[in-house]
This record gives C-alpha cells, sequence and structure tokens, in this order.
C-alpha cells in the first residue's frame, strides 16, 4: 500500500501541490521537482513587519517551501504583544521583552525550521535603500498603518516600467501581498503593479479616523473618551508647552490619565479607566491571534501561488469578518488608469531642443491635460514653481533652458506637473504624472503623437 | 469635595499581556476562557494550529488526542514538531511546543487514535467544555456528534485537504452578540414618563442661542414626534366629531419607528425550549421572563437597553437624559431579576443561581439574542437540501465551495471502498480520477441529486490533493476554528451557523446551509 521503497520526502503534502500537473493552475506551471528546488533555492520573500501577521507569515513562507527569507521590523518586543506574537516569550528564563522583534523573530523559526535563512533587519523601512527592495521576489507585508503601506507600494511601483504600448513591462513587475486585521476582522489582497490596482488606487478603501469636535473637547464633553482627549490634545500644551507628548513614556500616559479624571469629575462623567485612557491616546486596535493567523495564511497562500503558478491566485482583495458568523468575500478591485503611483502617466514625446517655457505652453494645449499655469516636478527637483513669488522668481532662469537639460539629460523619464485642469467644463486643481521621452537624443524616430517644435 | 475613587494607574502583571483582547472580549470573557477545558482530536498542523491560538489566549485547559509519530513529512508542514521528534509521539511533541506558548495553561496528551476512542469510550468527552475534532472522517463524525449532544459537551468539526477545507460548529444560544451596527434604543416614539416630565422641562423656543444649539436631538425628537402627529392630521380634520381623526392623532406616533419586539425575539419566545423543564438551560429560563416582563410591566416591550448614544447638547442636559435612561434599565432589571427567580423556584431549582451579571447582561442584550440550530451532522449527511446543493453547484460563486463539500464526502466513500485517499500515492492517478468520479456521482444520486453535474477539473484538482495537509491551508482552518471556539466558550459575539466550506483556488469560500 505505502511507497515503502522511496524515501519519505520532507515536503510530503507541498510535493503534491508542486510536482503534480492540474488544470485549476496559473498560466506559467511547470510542475516537478525542479520547480520546488527552484523555489526553495533561489526565490527571496521579504516580510515587512514582525508582529502579529509577520510571525505568522514567517512561519507559513517557511513551511511553504521558501527557504531565503528576509524581515524587517524596526519595533522591540512589548508584554502586550504576547497574545499573539507567538514567536516571542516570556516564560521561566527566556525574556525576550525588550529585544528586536525582527532578530527574535527570525532566530526562532530558524531553530524550528531547518534549512530556512531568514536575515532580520532591526530598521525602519524608509531607512533601506531602494535596490534592497528589488532584491526580492514578493513582498508581504504585515504592517499596521496606512502611512507605511503607502511608502512600499511607492517603492514596488517605482520599480514598474512600461513600454511604448503601455503594458507593463513583466520583469519590473515587484507583486506584493498585503494583510490587514483589527479584532474579528481583516483582509488579504494580492497586488501586481500594473496589472490589479495599487493601494493608492484603491485609497479610498479607508475610511478617515474619528475625530472629535474641538467645542465637544473644550466645551461641552458628554463621555470619558472627550475628557481623555481633552487632556492629551489641549490641557497637555495649555501646560507643558513646546514638550511633545509621548504615549509610550508612562509618566506622560500618568498625566493625561489623571487631568482626565479631574476633567470627568467637574462635569459628572463616569468611565474613565487606566486602559481607556491608553486605547485612546494611543489609538489602540484591539487584536488577536486567531484573526492574525487567518489572514497570514491566505497570504501565504497567495506567495505561493503567485511563484509557483499552482493555483489561480486570489482576484484579488478578500475581506473576512468572523464577528457576525463567518464571512469572507472576494472582490476584484479594478486599476485606476491614471493613478499617480502604478499608471503610466500620460505619454509626451519632446524634441530635446524644447524650453521648460514651451513645455508649459503645452501643457494648455494638450487635449488630455488642458492644464494651465503648471508647475514642473522632476523627481525631487522643481523645475518651475508658479508660486509663492519667492520661489516663482528663483526657477524662473530654468524657463529659458531646454527640458532635456534640466532634466539631466536621460532619453526618458517622469515628471509630475501641477496646475488647473478643466474637466467636463470645470476647473479644478489637479496633480498629473508624465512620461516625458526625448527624440533626437538616441536617434528616437518621430511618432504622431509627438509634439515638436 | 472628596476625590472620584482612581482606578489603579496600572494593569496587574499577568492581565497586561491580554489586554489586546481584553478589549474585545472584556474580563467575563476572558475569565470564560480560562475556564475552559478543550479535547483536540489529531494533532496535525490543523489541529495545532487551532489550539496555539487558544494556548496564546489564555484557554485554562487542553487534552491533545493523537495516536501517531512523527514522520519526516509531518517536518514540512508543522510547526510544533521538529528534528528530535522524529520517531516519537506527536502528541508529546505538540503538547510540548504548546506549554512554552503560555505556562498558565495546562496540557496533558493522551497517545491513542481518537477514532478508537470515539468507539470505544464515549464518556472520555463528558469531561470538556469543548471538543476540536479534525481531519475525521465521515463516520467518526457521526458518531462523535451523537456522543457530544448527549454529554452537552460543544463540538466543532474542522478539516483541511488540499486546498479546500470544512468547518462545522454544534449547537449554541448566543446572549452578547455586538452586532458592528446596531439601533439604539432611545424609544422616541413611546416615551415613559420620567422622559416625558424631563421633555417637558424644557423649551425648544429658549431664546439664548447656545442654549438652543445645545438640546439634545432625543428632547427635540420626542417633542416634534408628538407635534407632527397632532399638526399634520389635525390639519386634514373636517370637524371635531371625527373619531376616526382623532384616533389617527393618538395612533400617529406608530408611523415613526418600529415599537416593541423584533420578529427575531418575538420567534424565541415561542420556541419550544421556552416551556421549561428542570433541565432547562440558564438562556431559557431567562426567555421565559422575558416573555413574561413583555406581556405585563414592559407593555409590548423589552427591557431597555440603557445607555444613549453621544450628541450634541449641553453636558448637564445630557447627563440628565442619560440617568433617565439609566434608570429606567435598572428598573426593568429588578422586575426581570424578580421574575427569574421566581420561575427558578418553580422549576426546582435554586433561585440565586442565575446571578445578577448574567441576568444584567441578557436584559442589555435582549434585543440582540440568537438561537443557532444545527442539524445533526448525520441528519445533514443522509438528508441535505437537494435544492439547495442544486442551487449552489449551478451558480458560479458557489459552485466551487458546493463542488468541494460533495467531494470531501466522496473521498470518504472512496477511502472505506479503497482503503486509501484518491491520489494520495503516487502512480494509479488517472484510475483514482475516474473512481473518484464514479463515487460522487453515486453520492450525489444517494442525495437524490440525480442530474447535478460537478465540475471535471474539481475532481481532478481532489485527486491531486491526495488528502494533503498543506500548512497554510491547516492554519487558516486552524484560525477560524479557534476564532469560534473563542465565540462559543465565551458566549460573545455570534457563531457561525451553517457549513463552512473553503475554497483555496479563488478564495470563494462559502457557507452552506443543509
Amino acid at each position: 500500500m505505502a511507497d515503502l521503497e522511496a524515501p519519505q520526502s520532507k515536503t510530503r503534502d507541498l510535493d503534491k501541490l508542486l510536482l503534480r500537473a492540474g488544470n485549476l493552475v496559473g498560466p506559467d506551471f511547470y510542475p516537478g521537482a525542479e520547480l520546488r528546488d527552484d523555489i526553495r533555492d533561489y526565490v527571496r520573500i521579504l516580510v515587512v513587519g514582525a508582529g502579529g501577521l509577520g510571525c505568522e507569515l514567517l512561519k507559513d513562507l517557511a513551511l511553504s517551501g521558501f527557504r531565503n527569507l528576509d524581515v524587517i521590523d524596526m519595533d522591540r518586543i512589548e508584554v502586550t504583544n504576547l497574545n499573539r506574537q507567538f514567536l516571542f516569550r516570556q516564560i521561566l528564563l527566556l525574556e525576550d521583552v525588550g529585544k528586536p522583534k525582527a532578530e527574535v523573530a527570525a532566530k526562532r523559526v530558524m531553530e524550528r525550521v531547518s534549512g530556512v535563512e531568514i536575515v532580520p533587519h532591526f530598521s525602519r523601512i524608509e531607512d533601506k535603500e531602494l535596490d534592497f527592495y528589488n532584491d526580492f521576489n514578493i513582498i508581504a507585508l504585515g504592517l499596521d498603518s496606512i502611512e507605511a503601506r503607502r511608502y512600499i507600494n511607492g517603492v514596488a511601483c517605482g520599480f514598474l516600467e512600461y513600454d511604448e504600448d503601455d503594458t507593463p513591462r513583466r520583469e519590473t513587475i515587484k507583486p506584493m501581498v498585503d494583510g490587514g486585521t483589527e479584532g474579528f476582522k481583516g483582509h488579504a489582497r494580492v497586488i501586481v503593479p500594473g496589472v490589479t490596482p495599487c493601494f493608492e488606487c484603491t485609497i479610498w478603501l479607508f475610511p478617515p479616523q474619528v475625530k472629535f469636535p474641538l467645542c465637544t473637547l473644550a466645551e461641552t464633553p458628554r463621555n470619558a473618551a472627550h475628557c481623555i482627549e481633552y487632556a492629551h490634545l489641549i490641557k497637555w500644551h495649555e501646560v507643558h508647552g513646546g514638550k511633545s507628548f509621548d504615549p509610550d513614556e508612562p509618566e506622560h500616559m500618568k498625566w493625561v490619565y489623571d487631568e482626565a479624571i479631574k476633567r470627568a469629575e467637574l462635569f459628572g462623567i463616569p468611565g474613565v479607566t487606566y486602559s481607556l485612557t491608553q486605547g485612546v491616546v494611543k489609538n489602540i486596535i484591539p487584536a488577536i491571534a486567531s484573526t492574525n493567523a487567518i489572514i497570514s495564511a491566505a497570504c501565504a497562500l497567495e506567495t505561493l501561488k503567485i511563484v509557483s503558478g499552482c493555483s489561480k491566485t486570489l482576484a484579488n482583495y478578500l475581506t473576512y469578518n468572523g464577528g457576525e458568523g463567518l464571512h469572507t468575500k472576494v472582490t476584484e478591485f479594478v486599476r485606476d488608469q491614471d493613478c499617480l503611483v502604478c499608471g503610466p502617466g500620460i505619454l509626451i514625446e519632446l524634441d530635446t531642443s524644447i524650453t521648460l517655457q514651451k513645455f508649459i505652453d503645452m501643457l494648455e494645449e494638450h487635449p488630455k491635460l488642458l492644464l494651465s499655469k503648471a508647475s514642473v516636478k522632476h523627481g525631487k527637483d522643481s523645475l518651475y514653481m508658479q508660486a509663492p513669488p519667492v520661489l516663482e522668481e528663483m526657477h524662473r532662469p530654468n524657463l529659458s533652458k531646454p527640458l532635456y537639460d534640466l532634466m539631466g539629460r536621460v532619453q526618458k523619464d517622469t515628471v509630475h506637473v501641477f496646475g488647473t485642469g478643466l474637466k467636463n467644463e470645470e476647473k479644478h486643481s489637479s496633480l498629473t504624472k508624465l512620461r516625458v521621452v526625448f527624440k533626437g537624443a538616441d536617434g528616437v524616430t518621430d511618432m504622431d503623437t509627438a509634439i515638436g517644435a | 469635595m472628596p476625590p472620584m475613587k482612581k482606578e489603579e494607574a496600572t494593569m496587574s502583571e499577568p492581565k497586561t499581556k491580554y489586554d489586546r483582547q481584553l478589549r474585545i472580549w472584556g474580563e467575563l470573557g476572558q475569565a470564560a476562557l480560562e475556564e475552559a477545558s478543550i479535547c483536540l482530536l489529531h494533532c496535525g498542523p490543523t489541529g495545532s494550529e487551532a489550539l496555539k491560538n487558544l494556548v496564546l489566549g489564555g484557554v485554562g485547559s487542553f487534552t491533545v488526542v493523537d495516536g501517531s509519530k512523527v514522520e519526516l513529512g509531518d517536518l514540512g508542514n508543522n510547526f510544533m514538531v521538529d528534528e528530535r521528534s522524529v520517531g516519537q509521539s506527536k502528541a508529546k511533541s505538540v503538547c510540548a511546543f504548546l506549554q512554552e506558548l503560555n505556562d498558565s495553561v495546562k496540557a496533558t496528551f493522551i497517545e491513542e487514535n481518537p477514532d478508537t476512542l470515539i468507539t470505544t469510550n464515549a464518556s472520555f468527552f463528558s469531561q470538556f467544555t469543548l471538543v476540536i475534532a479534525t481531519q475525521l472522517v465521515e463516520d467518526s463524525m457521526v458518531k462523535l456528534d451523537r456522543i457530544c449532544r448527549e454529554a452537552n459537551v460543544m463540538l466543532v468539526f474542522a478539516r483541511s485537504y488540499g486546498l479546500s477545507g470544512f468547518l462545522r460548529v454544534s449547537e449554541h444560544t448566543v446572549i452578547d452578540s455586538k452586532p458592528d451596527h446596531f439601533l439604539d434604543d432611545l424609544r422616541l416614539n413611546n416615551p415613559w414618563p420620567e422622559l416625558k416630565s424631563f421633555v417637558e422641562t424644557i423649551d425648544l423656543n429658549v431664546s439664548d442661542p447656545v442654549a438652543h444649539k445645545h438640546i439634545p436631538y432625543v428632547v427635540i425628537l420626542v417633542k416634534m414626534a408628538d407635534e407632527w402627529a397632532q399638526d399634520l392630521v389635525k390639519s386634514k380634520m373636517i370637524s371635531m366629531d371625527e373619531d376616526n381623526y382623532k384616533e389617527a392623532i393618538e395612533a400617529a406616533f406608530k408611523v415613526f419607528a418600529p415599537r416593541g419586539i423584533s420578529s427575531e425575539i418575538q420567534q424565541i419566545c415561542n420556541d419550544t425550549c421556552a416551556e421549561l423543564s428542570s433541565n432547562s438551560s440558564d438562556f431559557w429560563v431567562m426567555v421565559a421572563a422575558l416573555k413574561e416582563f413583555i406581556s405585563n410591566e414592559g407593555d409590548g416591550e423589552a427591557p431597555l437597553e440603557g445607555s444613549i448614544p453621544d450628541m450634541t447638547s449641553s453636558t448637564e442636559h445630557y447627563i440628565n437624559l442619560q440617568k433617565i435612561y439609566q434608570a429606567k434599565a435598572e428598573a426593568d432589571f429588578l422586575v426581570m431579576e424578580k421574575r427569574v427567580k421566581n420561575i427558578l423556584k418553580k422549576i426546582g431549582r435554586d433561585p440565586s443561581s442565575i446571578s445578577k451579571p448574567a441576568i444584567k447582561s441578557f436584559c442589555k442584550n435582549v434585543r440582540k439574542l440568537k438561537v443557532c440550530r444545527y442539524r445533526m451532522v448525520e441528519d445533514e449527511f443522509s438528508n441535505p437540501s437537494v435544492t439547495e446543493i442544486q442551487k449552489c453547484l449551478a451558480d458560479e460563486d458557489y459552485s466551487g465551495a458546493m463542488g468541494f463539500y460533495v467531494l470531501l464526502r466522496a473521498v470518504d466513500r472512496f477511502a472505506a471502498n479503497y482503503n486509501k485517499f484518491p491520489g494520495q500515492f503516487d502512480g494509479g492517478m488517472d484510475e483514482d480520477i475516474s473512481r473518484l468520479k464514479t463515487t460522487a456521482l453515486s453520492l450525489l444520486t444517494d442525495l437524490v441529486c440525480n442530474g447535478s453535474v460537478l465540475p471535471d477539473d474539481l475532481i481532478n484538482e481532489m485527486c491531486r490533493f491526495g488528502a494533503s495537509e498543506l500548512h497554510v491551508v491547516a492554519a487558516f482552518i486552524g484560525g477560524i476554528t479557534s476564532q469560534e471556539v473563542i465565540k462559543l466558550v465565551t458566549k460573545q459575539f455570534v457563531p457561525m451557523l451553517g457549513t463552512y466550506i473553503f475554497n483555496g483556488i479563488d478564495h470563494k469560500s462559502q457557507l452552506l446551509t443543509l
């Protein structure tokens, strides 16, 4: 009955997916031991975050045939992490609290799964060179903030290049898998820059944060949270002047709590507790092990599928809600063609002799843009600003220079223009991404769409 | 003036670890978790991952039941075994790892095949709060379901099979369902005397502009409801002796918002379980009291919930309003408490056996009560809803999940016939595929679903899976399993109702009601 001759494979279960042909698989699926071994030996995955999602992701990926992982996290382990970040311990002689998450997480997974190599990076994501991110096949995100997600999204989409007919160049696509959780809810999504919507394309999915009106805090508080925010946002500055409030400083937190109690007493409002104070001030998101496990598993599964093609991939956003019954839903969101981050930008072909002034004039005529009073930015450099007067004067000399020179004599690059556009006969401010290609620089031939001198 | 009693400005050491989850289910929920004892059957990755999440959350104790030894292949899918444990008891290995995660949890293991235990030692299960049964075949599931229902032990079935998965939960009643969106219990169209008198003390036409804009909307609407009704209807009256209009004026408030109790709660009150006997559960005793309350003191309404949402208002008006709602809720609670005690006496139980906090929680959450009924697994398996199966197989979003449901049962039949799962071993794949197809079709025929077709691609996939237990799928299934267990044990939030089928191909997983 059992295959007694063949020695058992360590990847007994994974082999069934990777070594066997199937029908409901990805477009480039070549099953076989070579696929499994290539994944093990060559594929590199970056896990961003070593917290609730990160710990689970590292375990899941290590047990899905990946051997080369990196993990980056700038935080240290805290006691409140221990109810879900299972790689960290506070038991007997093992005191992880205070140590860098990335380092401990990497160490623990390597101890349990032999053969896996995890390189930890105890640093901020912004402190890494862009090239660092380019070394990975997939970036798996286990983050807890919109800003961090936006940053990585910007980096990954920044690698994306398009060819002349607006098709993304395959070798420049850097897929991301992103997960997020809050209490019993969570989401997992697949981002393939240039193909699926990027994080920026669907930024409207995230609701604005709750903020209390100032007059409520100052004049008519009604509940405990109002008293706390009064102490945190108003009273603190009154008493401490320029000193900034540090939520991780117990002394600061206690001060806010004491003041909140005083205010609550004054108005006869019940309910101010130390726990609530922390929750309101730090905007603490309740978190449990199970939701993190679920979402990370979904993300890791998608990572395996994208890399191997062993099954169809999630298209492209999964929402999960376990508070009221059990609900999972898949939504296929569509890219924003004009996305400033993952879009190609409108193509503009120019002669190398065109001056910046002429370029700005052209933008007004361009049928897709009709942009008047444009300011122009090239990467971090402002080439010309319409306002304020001081900066306008400073950049004015650029107007008579060739745009080609101002852009460092590269054959093509991205610029951003900002001005007053006309859409549906209505004027509005707009920021637009443009792809500028210079002809005559490398013998680039004339095209009908070119705007020449 | 003496200062208000201040809470300890730090949390006690052991509790800090659980801070992030206490914010979800509170001290009561945590206490319930810490009193629970869980039995896990089979500690492959599915069961181990489920238990891991519970151990991290502080479950009281667990017992792992598994008779197998750790094989080399287990190193590729189970985080809780390592190279040193190859050849040793898997239960022992998993137990040791889990103990490391949380030293306040009591961990034990039994090296025994769960199927044997189910067949020969049914009474074993009575000692547990809940049993998590993973990777069981149909036959064992049916037996265990019977045993647990008899012993009143909660039961959750979970299974990972390639890129598919299965989750099913036992019957349950919920008090604190914590829905995301719920209408406040304001009774704007049916204010009780104290609320009415408070509203009357406030003049909407006050001249001071600041005071004018700090009158809470509850007060505005209670006043308007009355005024609108009067003026609008009056304007249609032709003469003073039109009784129908007089009646209309009096009944006008009925137009505005639903009064009384919802049909869901009505159903619960009329449930057969509300007819009490001496071994009725606390939940049903309180439902009986609720029924009495509604027909008497409540005058068609349930006990008042007692809280009001935030609204623009002067602090004074708001606090006063808050106190009025709290007072009524307290008064309603006291009536309910009395009735509960009387009922307990009547059925021969100690009148103080249901605690004050339990009754309070019930009163607060009356409008959100839920009864989740589950068919016996045996019934579902022998008599599933044919229309549901056919409908789902024909629907683009449901066909994958329903297909897996049928195939999961088909592979168990296959295994019973051929002593292995289809595709479990390399070689003979074509034969297995055709045998599985035949088995699946005959299963559908037995279920009276003739004419329904399973896509060939899905049958092929099922054989390809070869009864594998992939870590990522196990982690997902284990995750949702642990979440259901938490809801069942804490009796908060709403457990899933139905049979959940995980579809890892396109993630179009579905909850099937069969």
